[in-house]
C-alpha cells in the first residue's frame, strides 16, 4: 500500500521537474580576474582563455565577439585558446547543455568591461591624464591627441592595476554582436592544423591500448598476457583492478599486442535487444509525474473517445569522428593531460583521486574536440592513460578503437512512449497525457551530484522535451518512467528531446487529423498567451509562412510540421519529403527558432543546419542493437548514418529574437525534425510511423 | 571511391610482410623515405612518422573517410592502405593543398567546418573528384563522396563543393 507520504513527495518532485524545465543554468567558473581571462600582448593580440571548449558549436567565436564588443577591441586581434586547468580559470560544470553563451553572457561582459577599464586606467597614466579623458575603441586608446594600440599600452604596463567592475550599459550600436562574423578557428580547420586531442604529442611518448570487453554485463575471468608481453615494441603490460593496458612504442604495436591477450569473459546474464524492449515498456519501471495541469479524470474511462498511441526510439550512438583519448604524463608530484573533453574539472578531480594527487597538481590542457555531442562528459580513458604513464614514467597516449567507441559508448537510451488523449466537441484537446519510459541519462552521471537525482526522483535528461508545451489545453500531464539498463546510457546531444518530440508531435498530428483540422492551426489554437506561449506561436507562424505551408508541397512530395521547446528556446520545422520505392527522402527543411538575442546569426544557422541533419540521421537510419551481450554494429556503414547524398539540399532558417538575452542553440533545433519527417511520410503514404528509425520497415 | 588494387605478387608480399623496409614516395611534392613495416597503414606513417596531423584517424577500416588522402590523384582511405603500396607514388594531404586552393577558399567562403575533424578528408575527396571532373553535378557529389561528418555540415559542404568547382573552372 502506498501511503500519503508517497503522494506528497511525488507532487513535490513534480514541481521540482517543472522548475528544472525552465531554469537557466548559471555559469560556474572559478575566476573573474580579467588578467587570467585575457592575455594582452605587445603584438597587439587579445588572447581569450576560454573555459568553454570548442567542439564545433562555435562557442569560441561567440565569446570572442562578446569580449571584443565590451572591451573595445577589434575582431581581427582576438584569439581564443582553451584555458588550462592550472591557470586557475576552470569551469566547474562542463561544456554542454546548450548553456555556454547564455550562462557566460553577463559574466564575460563584466570581465571584458573590467579589462577595458584597466586598459583605460593604464592609458591615462601613460598620457598623464585622468581615465575619464581616455576613449577606448577599435583596439586603441586616445586622449584626443595621442593614440596608442592595446599592444603599445601593454608594452608600458608594469603591473595591471585593479579597477572596480563597471556597470554594464546596454549595447546600443553593436559592432560585433549580432553579426555573421566568420569562425575564429576557420583557417586552422580548413588547413588541417593539429588542434585536436588525437594530434597531441609529448616528447618520448609511448602508446597505450586498453583491453575492453566486447560484451555488456560480463566480467573478465581470465587474461593470459604472456604472448602480448613478447610482441614487438611492447614496453609493459599494466594489470590494474579495473583494466589491463598494453604500452608499446607505436599505436599499431600496442593494438596488435592487445589483440594477443587471451581473455576470457564471463557473461553474468544473457542479453538480446528484445530483452531491452520488454524492460523499457511504460508501466514496468519507476514512474514519476513531471508535469500536471488540471484533472486527468477524463482519460480514466476507457471509452471509444480515448485515443492512444505507442511510440518507440532505439539506442543511438554518438559516433563522433574523433575517438576518445588522452595523452598523459604523470610524474611524482604532478600530472599533465592533453585531451579533448567536455569536462575539464571532472577529469582533473578523477585523475587526482586515482593518482593520490591534489587537484592543483593535475593540469588538464583541453584541445579542440573532434565532435562532442555529450560523448566527452565521461572520461575513464584519461584515467587509464594517466595510470599507464605512471607505470612507465613516460608520457602515454591512449585512445579507443572505433569498435570500442561503438561498444563502450554512453548511448542515447532507447525509449517507449504511451500517449493518451481525448478531444472535446470543438475538436480541441480536452486532456493529454505523455508517458515516457527511458534508460538513464542524468542518473548515474558524475556530472550531477547524486543528491540532485535523488531529490528529483526523475531523470531530467530522459524527460527533456517530454513535457507538454500546449499550455492552452485544460488538462495535461507528463510522467517519466525510469528503467535501469545493463549498459551505460547517458547524455546524447539534446538528450530526450528528439525521441520525446517525435512521440508528442507525431501524436499531435494524429489528433489534428481526428479533429479534422490543419495540423498547424490545431496547435496554434492550444497555446496560451503567456510570454512563453507567444514566443512559441511566433516561431510556428514564422515557419509556416516561410515554408508557404498553404501552397503545399510540389507534386509527389508532402510537408510535415513539428515544434518543440528546449532550454526555453522554441523551434518549429517543416520537412518537405518524398517516398520513392519505399525510400524516405528529405528535400528541404524550413526552420524557425527563437533563441532570444543572437550573437552570431551565421553560427546559429550552422547549429540549426547541423542539428536538423544529425536529427534526421538519427530519426531515419540510426540504431544500435544487442545480440548475445554484444552491442552492434561496431563500424560506420553498418551503423547507418546520413551522408551527403541523404542530406536535404535546401535548409531555410529564420531566426526570431523575442528575448533580450541569448539562449541555447546547440540542441533545441534537433527536436522537431523526426516528427516533421514522420508527419510528412504519413501525408504521402497514409502509414503512421511510430518507431524510429523511420527508414526501417 | 577508388579501392586499393595490388597485383598478386604485391598482395602476397603485403600479406606475409611484417619486416621493416625502406619505402620512398612523394608527400606533398617533396620526396620522402621512411623505414617502417611495409604493411603499416599509410595513415600512421603520415601522422606519426612524417608528423603531418591534418589527415585524421576515424575508424581504421576505411568506413568514415576522415583519413582520405590523394594518391596519384585518386581519393584513398589511408587507414586501410599499406604504406608499401604507396612506394614511388605521389601522396597529397590537406597540408599539400595551397592555402589559397579553390577548395580551401570555397570551404572558407561557405564557413563549412564545425568541429572540423572530418573536413580534411572531405576536402581531399573533393579534390580527387574535381581532378577527374571540374564541373560537378549534385549526382557526382552524391555518388563519389561517401565520407561521414557527425556535425552534419553536409548542407554547406555541398555548396562549398559547387563553389570549388566553379572556382576551379574559372582558374582553368
Amino acid at each position: 500500500m502506498i501511503g500519503t507520504g508517497y503522494f506528497t513527495k511525488s507532487i513535490w518532485r513534480r514541481y521540482l521537474a517543472e522548475f528544472a524545465n525552465t531554469i537557466e543554468t548559471p555559469y560556474q567558473g572559478t575566476s573573474s580576474d580579467p588578467t587570467i581571462w585575457f592575455e594582452l600582448t605587445a603584438r597587439n593580440q587579445v588572447i581569450l582563455h576560454s573555459t568553454k571548449v570548442e567542439m564545433g558549436q562555435g562557442v569560441h567565436t561567440g565569446l570572442a565577439q562578446i569580449a571584443a564588443e565590451e572591451m573595445g577591441a577589434r575582431m581581427e586581434q582576438m584569439e581564443v585558446v582553451h584555458a588550462e586547468s592550472m591557470s586557475g580559470n576552470v569551469d566547474m560544470f562542463a561544456t554542454g547543455g546548450s548553456t555556454s553563451i547564455s550562462s557566460l553572457w553577463t559574466p564575460l561582459r563584466e570581465i571584458a568591461a573590467t579589462m577595458r577599464e584597466m586598459i583605460r586606467n593604464e592609458a591615462a597614466k601613460i598620457m598623464n591624464t585622468t581615465p575619464d579623458q581616455i576613449r577606448v575603441e577599435e583596439g586603441t586608446v586616445t586622449d584626443g591627441k595621442d593614440i596608442f594600440t592595446f599592444g603599445e599600452v601593454v608594452l608600458l604596463v608594469k603591473e595591471w592595476e585593479e579597477v572596480r567592475t563597471p556597470d554594464l550599459s546596454p549595447i546600443e550600436k553593436p559592432k560585433f554582436i549580432g553579426k555573421p562574423i566568420p569562425r575564429v578557428d576557420l583557417d586552422a580547420k580548413v588547413n588541417g592544423a593539429p588542434i585536436y586531442g588525437m594530434d597531441a604529442e609529448m616528447s618520448d611518448m609511448l602508446y597505450g591500448a586498453v583491453l575492453r570487453s566486447p560484451f555488456i554485463d560480463a566480467s573478465l575471468s581470465n587474461a593470459d598476457t604472456s604472448s602480448a608481453e613478447k610482441m614487438p615494441g611492447v614496453v609493459k603490460v599494466v594489470k590494474e583492478e579495473d583494466f589491463i593496458g598494453v604500452i608499446a612504442n607505436s599505436f599499431v604495436e600496442a593494438e596488435k599486442a592487445k589483440e594477443a591477450i587471451e581473455a576470457t569473459w564471463t557473461k553474468n546474464q544473457s542479453w538480446n535487444y528484445k530483452d531491452l524492449e520488454e524492460m523499457i515498456e511504460v508501466g514496468k519501471g519507476n514512474p514519476q509525474p513531471i508535469q500536471k495541469s488540471g484533472s486527468m479524470a477524463s482519460l480514466e474511462s476507457d471509452d471509444e473517445a480515448l485515443i492512444i498511441a505507442v511510440y518507440k526510439s532505439p539506442i543511438g550512438a554518438h559516433a563522433q569522428l574523433e575517438p576518445n583519448g588522452a595523452v598523459a604524463f604523470v610524474e611524482e608530484d604532478n600530472a599533465t593531460v592533453i585531451m579533448s573533453t567536455q569536462v575539464v574539472e571532472l577529469t582533473r578531480k578523477e585523475i587526482a583521486k586515482r593518482l593520490g594527487l591534489s587537484k592543483d597538481q593535475v593540469n588538464i590542457k583541453p584541445t579542440f574536440l573532434g565532435g562532442g555531442f555529450g560523448r566527452r562528459l565521461h572520461t575513464p580513458n584519461a584515467i587509464q592513460a594517466a595510470v599507464m604513464s605512471k607505470a612507465v614514467g613516460k608520457p602515454v597516449k591512449s585512445f579507443l578503437s572505433r569498435k570500442e567507441e561503438f561498444q563502450h559508448d554512453t548511448f542515447r537510451p532507447p525509449t517507449h512512449h504511451v500517449l493518451k488523449a481525448k478531444l472535446n466537441n470543438e475538436g480541441l484537446i480536452e486532456a493529454l497525457e505523455h508517458n515516457v519510459s527511458s534508460g538513464d541519462v542524468s542518473f548515474g552521471s558524475p556530472l550531477l551530484p547524486a543528491f540532485v537525482n535523488n531529490l528529483m526522483g526523475s531523470d531530467l535528461g530522459a524527460w527533456r522535451g517530454g513535457m507538454i508545451h500546449y499550455s492552452g489545453i485544460p488538462n495535461y500531464q507528463a510522467i517519466s518512467w525510469r528503467v535501469q539498463l545493463p549498459f551505460a546510457t547517458s547524455w546524447w546531444r539534446s538528450l530526450g528531446l528528439l525521441a520525446n518530440t517525435f512521440a508528442i508531435e507525431s501524436f499531435m498530428d494524429e489528433l489534428a487529423e481526428k479533429a479534422g483540422k490543419d495540423p498547424i492551426a490545431f496547435r496554434l489554437a492550444q497555446i496560451d498567451d503567456s510570454k512563453r506561449g507567444q514566443r512559441l506561436k511566433a516561431v510556428i507562424e514564422a515557419c509556416r509562412d516561410k515554408a508557404d505551408w498553404k501552397a503545399g508541397a510540389p507534386e509527389g512530395r508532402a510537408l510535415g510540421f513539428a515544434c518543440s521547446t528546449d532550454v526555453n528556446v522554441p523551434c518549429a520545422q517543416i520537412a518537405e519529403v518524398s517516398v520513392e520505392d519505399g525510400e524516405i527522402k528529405v528535400h528541404k527543411v524550413t526552420c524557425a527558432m527563437d533563441p532570444g538575442m543572437v550573437i552570431n546569426p551565421d553560427q546559429v544557422k550552422a547549429q540549426c543546419e547541423g542539428s536538423i541533419i544529425m536529427g534526421m540521421s538519427a530519426a531515419l537510419f540510426e540504431k544500435m542493437t544487442l545480440e548475445e551481450n554484444e552491442l552492434k554494429p561496431i563500424i560506420y556503414g553498418p551503423y547507418k548514418m546520413a551522408q551527403l547524398k541523404h542530406a536535404p539540399k535546401e535548409i531555410d532558417v529564420v531566426l526570431l529574437e523575442n528575448d533580450d538575452k541569448p539562449g541555447g542553440v546547440g540542441e533545441p533545433p534537433l527536436g522537431p525534425i523526426g516528427a516533421a519527417i514522420a508527419n510528412a511520410v504519413y501525408q504521402l503514404t497514409g502509414e503512421r510511423k511510430r518507431s524510429m528509425p523511420l527508414a526501417e520497415a | 571511391m577508388a579501392t586499393l588494387k595490388l597485383c598478386p605478387s604485391e598482395l602476397l608480399t603485403f600479406l606475409s610482410n611484417s619486416r621493416t623496409m625502406e619505402i620512398s614516395f612523394s608527400l606533398n611534392k617533396e620526396p620522402v623515405t621512411v623505414e617502417v613495416e611495409g604493411n603499416t597503414p599509410l595513415l600512421w606513417v603520415i601522422r606519426d612518422t612524417l608528423n603531418k596531423k591534418g589527415t585524421k584517424f576515424g575508424c581504421g577500416k576505411g568506413a568514415c573517410g576522415a583519413c582520405t588522402v590523394n594518391i596519384d590523384g585518386l581519393a584513398i582511405r589511408s587507414c586501410s592502405y599499406p604504406v608499401m603500396a604507396a612506394a614511388n607514388k605521389e601522396v597529397l594531404t590537406i597540408e599539400g593543398l595551397a592555402t589559397d586552393h579553390p577548395i580551401k577558399q570555397a570551404w572558407k567562403e561557405e564557413i563549412v567546418p564545425q568541429c572540423g575533424y572530418c573536413q580534411p578528408g572531405f576536402m581531399m575527396a573533393t579534390n580527387a573528384l574535381l581532378n577527374r571532373k571540374a564541373a560537378v553535378t549534385d549526382e557526382d557529389i552524391d555518388n563519389n563522396i561517401s565520407n561521414v561528418c557527425r556535425c552534419a555540415t553536409y548542407y554547406r559542404m555541398r555548396k562549398a563543393i559547387h563553389r570549388a568547382s566553379a572556382l576551379t573552372q574559372e582558374n582553368a
